[in-house]
Order: C-alpha cells, then structure tokens, then sequence
C-alpha cells in the first residue's frame, strides 16, 4: 500500500499540474518550452553581460512582466479579442503617425513614444496589431483570398510597415510586413501568385540594386564580404564568426569566451548574444537553443492547427511562425548567412520591449487555444 | 459574408490552413538545417582557423626591451647605465582618433607643441600594434596629471623601461656619446622587429659604434587584451597561460678610459675649448679623450626639446663638437721631432748637422722671408737645440731639402692625414698635404701647382697641413714607443652581463715606423725631453719625479701680412693662435702619450703643457687635484678677463 502512494503521488503531481493550467488557459508544454528558453537565455545574459547581476535582474522583470502579459491575454476570450482588433489596429496607426511627425518636427530618428511614466513603440503594437487586423478582415471571407481582398489586405500590411520604415526603422517594418504576410500565406494565397510575387521581388531587387545609393550598395558589398571593411560595417559580423567558430563542438567553456568576455563582441548581451551561446557553449549549445525553439514553434503551430475559427487559425498561426523568423533572422545574422538587421534573438536577448510583445503574442495563441468550442478531452 | 458569390467553405479551409501548416513546418526544417550546416560549417570545418583568429584577438605580443649594456671605465667606475624611467606610449591602432588625441596631450603639457611632428613621424614609422614611446622620462607630476585623466586617451599609457643614464654627467660625453629617440633615418637601417619596445638608440660615440652589441635581443611576452587593446588580468573567469620569452641583455663594454684622468683632464680645462687625447703608446688603448666645452648626455636620452636642442646646436663654443675627433688644426709645431727624424731616416742631417739661425729663412733666388717666431734669431743650432728651443728657421731648411713628397710620406707613416681608425666613428684624416695631394685636391691646374714656399711651412706643421688632437696623440705614442703602431681604441673588453666574464679585445699592431738607425729615435726623443728640460715647456715639466718628453706648437689662426708683426693685443680673443702641447713620459719607456689642443690657447707652453702635466701626473703618480672651488673658477675666470684685456 505504501509502494502504491508512492506510485501514484507523482502522476497526480502531473495532473494537477495540467488542471492548474488548463484552469490557467495556458497549454503546459509550449509555458514548459518557453520557460526553457527563458532560463537559457538568463544563464546566457550573465555571461554575456560580464557577470553583472543587475542585467539579470533586469531580464528577469522582464520576463515577469512578459509572463503576466501571457497569462492575462491567455484570459482574453478570443471574442474580445475579435472585436478590439480594429481599434486596437486604428489606435496603432494613430500612434504610429504621431511619432513620426514628432520625429519629422524633431529632425531625427523617432521610435519612442514617451507617455512619462513609461516609453513605448507604438510599431511593437503593430507586430502583434498587424497580422490580428490581417485575420480580422480574412475571418468571414472565402479563402483563398481574391484580388480584392489582397489589395485590401496590401494596404493594411502596407501602411503600417510604410509609416514604421520612414520612422525610420527598415528591421521592424520588414517584420511587421512578415507577420502579415504569414497570415495571408496561412490563408492559403495560391503558389501560382506566391511564386509570381516572388519572381518580382526577384525582379525588384535586380532593378533596384542599381538605383541604390553608393552607401547602401556598399552595405550590401560588405554582408557579401565582411572583410572589405573589417573596421567598420564588417566588423560586427567578422567578430561574432570568429566568436561562434571559435567555440568548436563544445565552446571554450561556460564563461571563458574570449570574443565575448573581452568584449571583441559588439552587442554582446543583446543582439550578438547568440555568438556568446555559440563561443561558449559551442555546436551542441546553439543545437540545444534551436532544438527548444522548434519545440516552442511546432507546438504553437501544432495549437493553431487545433483552433475552431479562420481568425484564430490565421492569428495562432502567423504569431507560431513569425516567433521563428525572428529566430532565423537572428541566428542567421550572427553567424553570417544575412544581412545585420536588428532583430533581438527571442526570449534570449537583453533589452527591449521583445521580451513582453513575444510572451503576449503567445497569451493571444494561447487564449485561442483554450477557448475553443468542442475541447477535445 | 460572401464574396463575388463565392461561400465560405469552412472544412476546405480547415484543410488548406493544415497543408499551409505543413509546408511551412517544411521551410521551417529547411531554414533550420540551413543554420546548422553553417554552425556546423563555422564550428567543426572552420574550427582551427576562428579559434587561431579569436587567439590573435584576445593575444598581443608584446616586446620586451633588453637591458643595454653598462659601459664601465677601466676601474669599474660606471659611465652608462640603465634607471627605470616613465614614459608615456601610443598604440596608433588604439587610438579613435590621433590627431585629437595628440592635441589633447599638448593641452594638458604632456607633450609639447614642438615635439608634435616628431612624435607623429614615430608613430607613422612604426610596426602596426606597436607601443610607440612619444615622451620618456615622465616626472612624478605628470605622472599624475595623466593618471586622472587616463580614461580620456584610450590607446596611450604609461610604461616603465629602462632608459638610459650617465651618472657622470657631462665627463667623456664625447667618447661616450649617447642614446637618442630612434629616428626615421634610424629605422632605415636596423632590424625593426628587434627594436620594437626599444625607445632609445645610440646616436654617437661609443654608444653607436657599439650598438650592436649593447642592444642585446629583445624578448616577447603575451599579454591578454580586451577590445580595446587594454591589457587585462583576467578573461572572464579564467585566466589564460600565456607564453613568454626573455629579454636578452645587451653585453657589457669595458673601456680602456681612466676616468679619474678623464675627470682631471676635463677639470684642468675648465671653461675653455680644449681637446685632451691621452693614449698608452704600449697598446693603444686611450686613455682619456676630452672635448670641451662638453655637455649633458642625460638630455638626449631624455629627449630634447626643440629649443634646448637649438641652444646647444647654436653656441658659439660649439659643444657638440668632438674637437678630439674631428677638430682638425694645422698641428705646428708638435711634428718637428719627425721632421728631424725624416732629416735622419732620408739622410739629409746628422744628429750633429747644425745650423745658424737669424730669424728668418729664404729659399735660393726668392726675397721672400719666412719668419722664426723668435725675432732676433736663435743663432746656431744642432738637431735637438732646434727641437728643443723649436727654432723654425732649421725646420724650414730641413723640410726643404728633404722634400714636400719624401716628408709627407714619412708623416704618413705616424698616421698623420689618415684616420686613426679608433673604435668610434665620426672621426677626421685632417690633410697631409704633397705635391701629389694638391693635384688631386684642386681642380683649376694653376692651383695644383705646388710651391717651393709651401715646402718650407710644411717643415712648420702650417700651410695646407690639418691634425685632429688624436691624430696627434696617435704619433706622439708612436714617437714614444719607438715606431710601434697600435690601433687607438676605446673599448679594451666586452663582459657578458649574465656571466660577468669579461673577454679582452686583444690590442691591434697595426705596423711598425722603420727609421734608418735605431739610435735616431733618441735623438728625436732626446730633442722632446730637451724641450721639458730648458727648452720651450721647462716650466710645465718642473718638479716631475718622471722625464717628459715634449713638443709645443701653435696653430695659426690667423695669417700675419709679410712685414707685420703678430701683435696679441690688436687680435680678436677668438683669431688667436691655438696652443698645442704633445708629450710622452716616462720618456725612457712611455706609459702614456698626451696631445692637448686648446683653442685660442695663444702659446703651447703657457695653456696645453700644464693640462698635459695635470693628466700625466694623475696618470702616472695617481695624483688627483682637488675640483676646482667655486673660488678658485671665479679667479680664474677674472685672470682670463684681465689677459683678454692686455
């Protein structure tokens, strides 16, 4: 009898766990996943930040804060939801207009908007705002999309990326543009017209190589080939391979990167951080972080999959697989295979407001998930 | 909510989402496989390469300087040394931006406006990642003055090295010499990768001729950097093993320099231009080897400032001139022993051949006299009488029948229009001058010719003839030594610092002056001594417990119109005659040999013979005066104040 208590307390351990979370509307393994990432990243900012505890400190409220934001959206009935989407969307580009004419009037860069007590990017909104007002308006239509509703849905993806691009901020207009898109490829946008916009892009891109400026040509040169400038432009991307090659199968050791401790890295504890992961804790340690990534983005996907409605399908599955662009961006940037763009390393890198936007991208999905009509048991 | 009459199909839509799913779960994989095979590619392919890269990242080589070599004088006394020093040094490839930076360093007076072009030509012809030294010798105060604001000048910071220091001062500066910043022209020609760590070079003197080996070899030591290129202790939690090499030492130079007689010799002359070259005629070794006025070698170890430099480029004494060396006077007087024992040797006189002198001398069918510094004449005269009393009428006779080709190449013989070859550079052949000299030496042919006339001053030590003070000191040796040529050096042994073993640099016979018969020495020497011993030096030579041997001269340095006298009184302090004073002593077997030079010293017996008898004695008895009181400068300095005034 004793043999059978001890048997049996851990699976009912289990189980209340997942009564907790179900009570929580959360889904247990993408919180266990996320909350992987989130430790990883914190053991990975103390190294990367020189061993500064108040940085750690600083992430972990972040990631408080990111986690109340999951858990209150996750409450959100997806209903609600709905109906604020295009207030939420009409107050995103409200916002987005002011700070771009503050930033017109102040002759300078502009992303911030100071509300005094706290600053925010109103184009952070937008990453989420987007893709929602995107599912919003592909809801009740039949899909695949026609011509209308793509010039529409252009236009909805376009004006915000147009008015975050003057602000100006190229890395966050093409992502707020890739998180619609996603919606409208979930929605199943015909290979014909997917390939067909590819090939202009192709085109695009040709064309436009020669209407660049010197500079900005210049730039390209130097993604293609860092050692052109390794003082300048190239330096950044020179660095962080020397960094992630360095550190071989199993890193130089937890805390004993060279590039990173001796601040050869820039950005270290932000937007290079994954070099540090890749110094440090070597090929097995990047495999560990993408590993974990994968399982976060095949569960959210597999989450969307199992939502009820066109918004919720389209919205889960969008904010699944703009979680791994992120990923792709970041990772493949730090290690030299794309342009340097700043985009943060998801629920790894030191800073920003990424942190909270992510973690509420995942409440909304979750929230979509639990609220389902016909849970399945 | 239809659109173009198309209805909502909600299964097929449930059907095209999963399938859109599933490809992009597909470019998921494919995007992810596309990051590991360049992980893969940069971690495992590329390994040895980015970890070689990340090495010489955090790794910097940086030189370690060699001790140079100590210079000791033949007692142990030392001449040159090195003391730790602060200097403040420039990493080029550190600094955001130079021009700023070196102009931020000037306004806070750690450089000085003057010091910029060369502080920038250094840095310019530098090895990359090089500590470039832009100013040694920091004082305490601007230590401190930089250390506060140290934050401001990434890429600069203070070392400690060696420099170099002569503890003696000013003393035997001229056979010393000293180190200086290494210039762009010094660059050119040494090995850069030795030198890099190394501040100073030799400029002059010993200290260049034998730079080579007081250089010794650098060593390396790795040390970690962080990005900035601030060396740090610690990388993370670790620190590193890092490799080093020693630096080794450059080799020790002992000098044949007596330095207590180098101090005395430079003591005795006190505040006048003099060269003073004292020789052991047994080996060659010199020594002492004094040019007056001197100055501090300390200033060019340390750097000279512009205006500093120009102050002592721009005196009217000129004290960096080697007068020693390179000070070429017409020698006088001081070669009429040889003069006499080219008479004997060619067999044109006998030790008893005499001859009468009135005062002046005329060569066959000319009007023209040349003059005998005594104006009434010495009367009649044998060979060592004429040393003895100097008479210039037997020498002009002498010269004339030996010839100008035959007594040039006698003097040939002693070194004279040749350089001594003394183990330092920069020295002068001064100008023996024949026949044969002249057709080389002018251009226009009524220039080459050569004059009966200038024979006869040839037999003087005047006309074209030009000596440096080694020059003769060198033949004085020879003379003393009875033909035996040694090679005039300075440094007598090279002792390894490690080992302190000193190895002795055999002395070099460089030949041997062959004369008719033997016994004609004596008689030339016997002349030298009759010069101490009633002759023109009595005085000089009085009370010595040794016999001197001896020769005065004067060098002209003004030319006397025919039929004018040479009046004192009437001549520019600086237009008088130079007095030189060669000797020997013992004269029976020499220990040392003498050449004093000192300019505008008007009279050999009155200025260069006590000099001379001041360095024999601490030479030879180890008799040191006292340094001249403050009193005592000032007496002297008011007795040369009221002969000037005469």
């Amino acid at each position: 009898m004793i043999y059978e208590e001890i048997d049996r307390s851990p699976r009912r351990t289990l189980s209340e766990t997942t009564r907790v979370l179900s009570r929580l509307k959360l889904d247990g393994p993408l919180v266990l996943g996320l909350a992987l990432l989130a430790c990883y990243g914190q053991v990975v900012l103390y190294s990367a930040s020189g061993q500064d505890w108040q940085s750690v400190l600083r992430g972990s409220i972040r990631i408080g804060l990111g986690a109340v934001a999951m858990l209150a959206l996750a409450q959100v009935k997806p209903g609600f939801l709905r109906r604020i989407t295009p207030w939420l969307y009409g107050i995103g580009i409200v916002l987005l207009i002011i700070v771009d004419a503050i930033g017109y009037t102040g002759k300078g860069a502009q992303r911030w908007l100071d509300l005094g007590i706290v600053r925010f990017q109103p184009s952070e909104i937008m990453k989420l705002a987007v893709p929602m007002m995107c599912a919003w308006y592909l809801r009740e239509r039949p899909l695949p999309p026609d011509g209308v509703t793509l010039l529409v849905l252009a236009t909805i993806i376009g004006v915000p990326a147009g008015l975050t691009i003057l602000q100006p901020d190229l890395g966050t207009g093409l992502l707020i543009t890739m998180a619609g898109v996603l919606v409208v490829l979930l929605a199943g946008l015909q290979w014909q017209i997917i390939t067909g916009l590819a090939g202009v892009a192709g085109l695009a891109a040709w064309g436009g190589w020669y209407l660049l400026h010197d500079y900005q040509r210049q730039r390209v040169l130097t993604f293609i080939d860092p050692q052109q400038d390794p003082l300048g432009a190239g330096y950044h991307i020179i660095q962080s391979t020397i960094a992630i090659g360095s550190g071989g199968v199993f890193g130089k050791g937890y805390l004993n990167g060279s590039q990173g401790q001796l601040e050869f890295l820039p950005e270290r504890s932000t937007d290079f951080i994954f070099a540090v992961i890749g110094e440090e804790l070597g090929f097995v340690g990047c495999a560990i972080l993408l590993l974990l990534y994968l399982l976060v983005v095949s569960r959210a996907i597999y989450l969307a999959t199992q939502t009820q409605d066109t918004f919720a399908r389209l919205l889960a599955g969008s904010l699944a697989l703009i979680f791994f662009v992120y990923v792709f961006i970041n990772a493949g940037m730090v290690s030299g295979i794309l342009p340097v763009v700043g985009v943060p390393l998801p629920l790894i890198s030191y800073g920003g407001t990424s942190m909270v936007t992510l973690l509420a991208g995942f409440g909304i999905l979750m929230s979509l998930y639990s609220h389902r009509k016909f849970a399945a048991s | 909510m239809a659109g173009k009459g198309r209805i909502k199909d909600v299964w097929r839509e449930q059907q095209i989402f999963v399938q859109r799913a599933i490809a992009a779960g597909v470019v998921i994989a494919l995007m992810t496989a596309a990051l590991i095979t360049r992980l893969a590619w940069l971690q495992i392919s590329r390994y040895d390469y980015y970890m070689e890269l990340s090495q010489g990242n955090r790794v910097r080589v940086e030189p370690v300087p060699a001790a140079r070599g100590i210079i000791y004088d033949r007692n142990g006394i030392i001449l040159a040394e090195n003391r730790p020093a602060y200097q403040l040094e420039l990493v080029r490839e550190e600094v955001p931006d130079l021009d700023d930076t070196l102009q931020r360093l000037i306004e806070i007076e750690l450089l000085s406006a003057d010091d910029l072009d060369a502080a920038r030509r250094a840095i310019r012809s530098r090895r990359a990642f090089d500590s470039v030294p832009i100013r040694l010798r920091l004082s305490e105060e601007e230590i401190a003055r930089f250390a506060v604001r140290r934050f401001e000048f990434p890429g600069v910071d203070i070392r400690t090295r060696l420099a170099r220091y002569y503890p003696q001062g000013e003393i035997a500066v001229h056979a010393l010499g000293h180190v200086g910043a290494i210039s762009e022209r010094d660059l050119e020609r040494i090995d850069r990768a030795q030198y890099s760590g190394t501040a100073t070079i030799g400029k002059l003197g010993i200290e260049l001729a034998y730079e080579d080996e007081l250089h010794g070899r650098n060593g390396s030591r790795e040390v970690l950097v962080n990005a900035r290129g601030r060396s740090v202790e610690k990388q993370g939690a670790l620190t590193p093993l890092l490799k080093s090499t020693s630096a080794l030492p450059g080799t020790d130079l002992i000098l044949s320099l007596d330095f207590p007689v180098q101090k005395v010799a430079e003591e005795a002359v006190w505040d006048r231009r003099a060269a003073i070259v004292a020789i052991d005629p047994q080996n060659g070794d010199v020594i002492a080897l004094a040019s007056r006025p001197g100055f501090d070698p300390n200033l060019f170890a340390r750097g000279l400032t512009g205006p500093e430099f120009r102050a002592l480029n721009e005196n009217i004494d000129r004290p960096l001139l080697n007068r020693a060396l390179r000070g070429a006077y017409p020698p006088g007087s001081t070669i009429k022993p040889l003069v006499a024992l080219a008479g004997l040797t060619y067999g044109v006189a006998t030790p008893a051949t005499s001859r009468y002198c009135r005062g002046w001398f005329s060569l066959p069918g000319s009007r023209h006299r040349f003059r005998d510094w005594k104006i009434q004449g010495h009367g009649t005269l044998a060979m060592v009488q004429a040393i003895a009393q100097s008479c210039d009428v037997y020498f002009y006779g002498l010269a004339d029948e030996i010839g100008a080709t035959r007594l040039a190449e006698f003097l040939g013989h002693f070194g004279l229009g040749a350089v001594t070859g003394i183990d330092v550079g920069g020295e002068r052949s001064g100008i023996l001058p024949s026949p044969e000299w002249k057709r080389k030496a002018y251009r226009k042919p009524e220039d080459q010719v050569w004059f009966p006339g200038e024979t006869v001053i040839f037999g003087i030590g005047q006309g074209f003839m030009l000596s440096t003070p080694i020059q003769l000191a060198h033949m004085t040796a020879i003379i003393g030594s009875r033909g035996k040529n040694y090679q005039p050096r300075l440094v007598s042994a090279l002792r390894d610092p490690l080992t302190g073993t000193s190895t002795p640099i055999p002395p070099k016979l460089v030949g041997t002056v062959e004369v008719a018969k033997p016994e004609d020495w004596q008689v030339a020497i016997d002349g030298m001594i009759a010069v101490t011993h009633g002759g023109t030096a009595s005085r000089s030579a009085a009370g010595a417990p040794y016999v001197i041997a001896g020769k005065t001269g004067t060098a002209q340095v003004f030319t006397v119109a025919q039929n004018e006298r040479y009046d004192e009184k009437t001549i520019n302090e600086r237009l008088h005659d130079h007095a030189w004073f060669v000797a020997f002593a013992p004269a029976e077997d020499p220990k040392i040999a003498v050449a004093v030079l000192v300019e505008n010293g008007r009279s050999g017996s009155g200025t260069a013979a006590p000099i001379a008898r001041q360095v024999i004695d601490a030479y030879l008895l180890r008799k040191f005066p006292p340094p001249p009181t403050t009193d005592e400068i000032a007496k002297a300095a008011a007795v040369a104040a009221a002969t000037g005034g005469e």
